[in-house]
C-alpha cells in the first residue's frame, strides 16, 4: 500500500471536487496553484500544532529510531507507517500476523517487538505475563478525545455495557508495575485504542432469496453445505454463542464468560451441525473468508467488514448484514512493550498520540472501522464521506477507498446505518473467558470431530 | 590397520552426527520434556504432569483424529502404489530406449518443479461447487445439482495426497524394476507363464523393495501432514497433523508436544514393521 506516498498524490487533478482528499479538509485555502506535496506537508505541519503542549522529542537522532510494531493485519497498514515517517521523522516497522500467532508472539518473544498492535481479548490473555508497560494518559494530549466507549464501557451515558471481553474492562491497571487490571479508569492504560468495530455474519443476497435478520439463519437447512465459520476459537465461540441464543436452544448468563454447562451445550449444539452437513468448512484468515464467499461455497458466514468490501470490489453481491440480536464487537489497540525506554520509549508515545490525531483514524474509517478518537478524525474526511461511514447517510458521491479505488457509488447506504446505530446494538465483545482452557479444548473437538 | 581405518571412520563421521544431535535429536528431546509440562492460556509452566498424554490417551477426539489419518495414509498408499506401479512398469518394460524413459521420467516430475500448496491450490477452482467440474457436468446434463463432496471433504484431501504423493511411489519401484534381470521374464515366458503370471511371480517380487520404499515415503509423508488437509478439507475434516497444528496454534505447547510424541512413536512402529518386510540395506 503505498497508496499515500505524496508523489502520487501529485498526480490526483485537483478539481476532482466530488471527493476531496483529506488534506483539502484540513487546509481548505490550499489552491490549486499549491503543490499537493507542500499542502501534504502544511497539513502534517497543522497535525503537529494541534498537539502542541505535549512535550515534543525533536532530537536530532530520533530520525535513527526505528519502532518495531506487530499486529494483526487490520491495521498494520504500510500507509501509516509511510505517513509516520513523514509526520514524525522516525522509522515504523510492521509485521502482519493472524491473531493466534499475535498472541503467541506476544507472549513468547516479548523483545521482538516494541509495540503491540493487539486486540482486548488478547491483552486480557498477554498482559497478566508482564511483557508490556502501560501508558501514562497524562503523556497523551488526545486523551481526552477517546470515545467514552473505552474509558467507561457506555457510548452514551444510558447504553447498556455489553456481554464479553469490554474494552473497558483491561484497558486499564491501578498503578504502572501491576499486572491485574483496575475496574475503574486510571492513569495508567494497557491498551490505547485505535480501531474497532462490530462484526455480523455476510450474507450472499444474490444467492439467499429471502430476508435475512437472525443469527439463527445460518442454521437454516435451506443453507445446508453453504455456510461456514471462523476457527479462531475465542470469536468463533461469540459467534456460536450468538446462533444458539438466537435459536432460542441457550440463555447464557454471560456470552463473554460461559460456564462449562454452557460450553458444553454451544459445543453439542455446533457438533450435531457440523454432523448434519451444515457447515462448508471453517477458515481461519481474511483471505480464506473472501474465496469461499466470492467463490459461491458459501452464501452466509462469520465474516470481517473489509472482507466483505473484498468481496464486492470483484463485482459480487455481498451484505454485511445487520441482525436483530445485535453485533459481535471487537477492538484494538496499541500497547507498548516493558524492554521499551528512554528515547525509544518518547518516540512511542509520540506516534501512538500521532496515531489518535485524526489522519490515521480518518484511513480506518475510510476502510469501515471506527477510529477511537472519532472526533479527530472527522476533520480529515469530506462530509460525504463522514455521513456514509458515519452517520449511515446516502453516499451523494463516489465512495473511495483509502487506495483510490471506487467502493461505493451515489445513493449507497452503508449495511447497518449509523455509528450510533452499529455500535449501540452490540450484544457481546470478542472475549477470554475464566474457563478459556476448557473452550479451547471443546472447540478442538468440535473441529475435529 | 583395521583400528586406524575404524579411527578415520570415526571422525569421518561425526559433522554428520553432530549436525544430527543438533537439529533431530535434541529438539526430539525437548519436545519429549515439554510434553510433561503444565501449560495456561499465556504460559509454559514446566513440570512434570501426566494430564496431557491422559487426555490425548482417553479422548474420542484423538480416537477420530487417529483413525481419520490412518484412512487417509490407506487410501493415499493405495492409489499411488496403483499408479507408481502402473507408470513404473509402463516406463521399464514398454519403453525400450533408454532416451525415451528418460524424457518420459523427466516428464513425470515437471509437476514437481512447482510447490506443493501450489499444485494443492490448483485443485480449487476445479472442485468447487462452481468449479470447472461441476458446471461441465452441469451444462452437459448428467447432473442436475453440483457435487458438493468434490472440495472440502476427505475426496478432495486422498486426491490430492494422491497427486502430490504418486512420483514417490514411482521413482523406487522404476528403480528396483530397472534392475531386473530381463532374462529372468524370458525365462519366465519360455516355461509357460502367462503375461499375469509374470507380472505376480516375477515382476512383483523382484520389486518388494521399491515397493516398500514407496510406501514408507508415502505412509510417512501423510501420516505427518496437516497443509493437505486444511486446505483440501476446508478445515472440516481433521487428522492427527491438524489436531496438533491447533493446539500450536492456541499456545498450547506441551499438549502439541505429546500429540507429537504420540505420533511419532506411531509412525517408528509403522516403519518397524514396514522394514520388517525388506531388508533396505541389502536391496539398495
Amino acid at each position: 500500500m503505498n497508496d499515500q506516498d505524496p508523489t502520487k498524490l501529485d498526480s490526483t487533478p485537483d478539481d476532482s471536487g466530488v471527493n476531496p482528499t483529506e488534506t483539502d479538509s484540513v487546509t481548505p485555502k490550499a489552491s490549486s496553484g499549491v503543490s499537493r506535496r507542500s499542502v501534504l506537508k502544511g497539513a502534517a505541519g497543522a497535525g503537529v500544532a494541534a498537539i502542541s503542549g505535549f512535550p515534543m522529542i525533536w532530537a536530532q537522532n530520533i530520525q535513527n529510531v526505528t519502532l518495531r510494531q506487530f499486529g494483526t493485519g487490520v491495521s498494520n497498514l504500510n500507509a501509516i507507517a509511510e505517513k509516520c515517517k513523514e509526520d514524525l521523522g522516525f522509522n515504523l516497522q510492521l509485521t502482519s500476523l493472524d491473531s493466534d500467532s499475535v498472541t503467541q508472539r506476544a507472549v513468547t518473544q516479548p523483545n521482538s517487538y516494541d509495540i503491540a498492535d493487539i486486540e482486548y481479548w488478547i491483552c486480557k490473555k498477554v498482559y497478566p505475563s508482564g511483557v508490556m508497560q502501560p501508558l501514562d494518559v497524562s503523556r497523551l494530549s488526545n486523551y481526552d478525545k477517546i470515545s467514552q466507549l473505552f474509558i467507561t464501557g457506555r457510548l452514551t451515558d444510558d447504553a447498556e455495557i455489553a456481554q464479553g471481553t469490554a474494552p473497558h474492562t483491561v484497558g486499564f491497571v491501578p498503578t504502572k508495575e501491576s499486572t491485574e487490571f483496575a475496574s475503574a479508569p486510571t492513569n495508567w492504560m494497557t491498551l490505547i485504542p485505535t480501531i474497532y468495530n462490530a462484526d455480523t455474519l455476510g450474507i450472499r443476497p444474490d444467492l439467499i432469496d429471502r430476508p435475512i435478520t437472525s443469527w439463527a439463519d445460518i442454521m437454516d437447512p435451506a443453507f445446508r453445505g453453504q455456510t461456514s465459520l471462523i476457527n479462531v476459537p475465542s470469536i468463533g465461540i461469540m459467534d456460536a454463542a450468538m446462533i444458539c441464543e438466537a435459536m432460542g436452544e441457550i440463555t447464557y448468563g454471560d456470552k463473554g464468560n460461559m460456564t462449562r454447562a454452557e460450553i458444553d451445550q454451544t459445543i453439542d449444539i455446533l457438533k450435531a451441525a457440523k454432523r448434519d452437513g451444515q457447515f462448508r468448512a471453517f477458515w481461519k484468515t481474511f483471505d480464506e473468508s473472501v474465496n469461499l464467499m466470492a467463490s459461491g461455497e458459501v452464501v452466509i458466514q462469520s465474516m470481517w467488514s473489509p472482507a466483505v468490501a473484498a468481496v464486492r470490489s470483484q463485482g459480487i453481491a455481498c451484505r454485511y448484514q445487520p441482525l436483530q440480536e445485535g453485533y459481535r464487537a471487537w477492538g484494538g489497540g496499541l500497547g507498548i512493550a516493558s524492554h521499551l525506554s528512554g528515547l525509544e520509549l518518547d518516540a512511542a508515545y509520540e506516534y501512538i498520540d500521532w496515531y489518535l490525531s485524526g489522519w490515521v483514524g480518518a484511513y480506518l474509517n475510510r476502510q469501515g472501522y471506527y477510529s477511537a478518537a472519532p472526533e479527530t478524525s472527522k476533520q480529515f474526511m469530506s462530509d460525504d464521506e463522514w455521513g456514509y461511514w458515519m452517520e449511515g447517510e446516502a453516499a451523494q458521491g463516489d465512495i473511495l477507498s483509502p487506495s483510490g479505488d471506487v467502493m461505493e457509488t451515489a445513493g449507497a447506504v452503508r449495511d447497518g446505518g449509523s455509528y450510533e446505530e452499529r455500535m449501540g446494538s452490540v450484544a457481546c465483545w470478542n472475549s477470554v473467558m475464566d474457563e478459556n482452557q476448557y473452550m479451547v479444548r471443546k472447540w478442538n473437538e468440535f473441529i475435529v470431530s | 590397520m583395521s583400528a586406524s581405518k575404524n579411527r578415520h571412520a570415526y571422525w569421518q563421521a561425526s559433522p554428520l552426527t553432530l549436525v544430527l544431535l543438533a537439529f533431530l535429536v535434541f529438539p526430539i528431546i525437548v519436545i519429549g520434556i515439554v510434553s510433561f509440562w503444565n501449560y495456561n492460556s499465556y504460559s509454559l509452566i514446566p513440570d512434570f504432569i501426566f494430564d496431557n498424554y491422559a487426555y490425548l490417551l482417553t479422548s474420542p477426539v484423538t480416537l477420530k483424529a487417529y483413525i481419520n489419518t490412518f484412512q487417509f495414509a490407506f487410501l493415499a498408499w493405495f492409489f499411488t502404489l496403483a499408479i507408481g506401479f502402473t507408470v513404473a512398469y509402463f516406463l521399464a518394460f514398454h519403453i525400450h530406449s533408454v532416451k525415451a524413459q528418460t524424457i518420459c521420467f523427466l516428464i513425470c516430475t515437471v509437476p514437481f518443479f512447482t510447490s506443493n500448496i501450489i499444485r494443492m491450490i490448483s485443485w480449487i477452482p476445479l472442485l468447487g461447487r462452481n468449479g470447472l467440474v461441476n458446471s461441465s457436468l452441469l451444462s452437459a446434463g448428467i447432473i442436475d445439482q453440483p457435487l458438493t463432496f468434490l472440495l472440502y471433504s476427505d475426496f478432495a484431501v486422498v486426491l490430492a495426497y494422491v497427486h502430490l504423493y504418486s512420483l514417490f511411489m514411482v521413482v523406487p519401484i522404476f528403480n528396483s524394476m530397472m534392475r531386473i534381470d530381463r532374462s529372468l521374464v524370458e525365462a519366465a515366458v519360455d516355461a509357460g507363464a502367462n503375461a499375469f503370471q509374470v507380472l505376480r511371480d516375477v515382476i512383483v517380487p523382484l520389486s518388494k523393495s521399491g515397493i516398500i520404499v514407496g510406501s514408507i515415503f508415502v505412509m510417512t509423508l501423510v501420516m505427518g501432514d496437516f497443509v493437505t488437509v486444511k486446505i483440501m478439507g476446508g478445515g472440516i475434516t481433521a487428522n492427527v497433523g491438524m489436531m496438533i497444528y491447533n493446539e500450536i496454534s492456541l499456545l498450547q505447547y506441551p499438549a502439541a508436544a505429546a500429540g507429537a510424541v504420540v505420533l511419532l512413536a506411531t509412525v517408528l512402529m509403522m516403519l518397524v514393521i514396514l522394514f520388517r518386510l525388506v531388508d533396505i540395506r541389502k536391496e539398495l
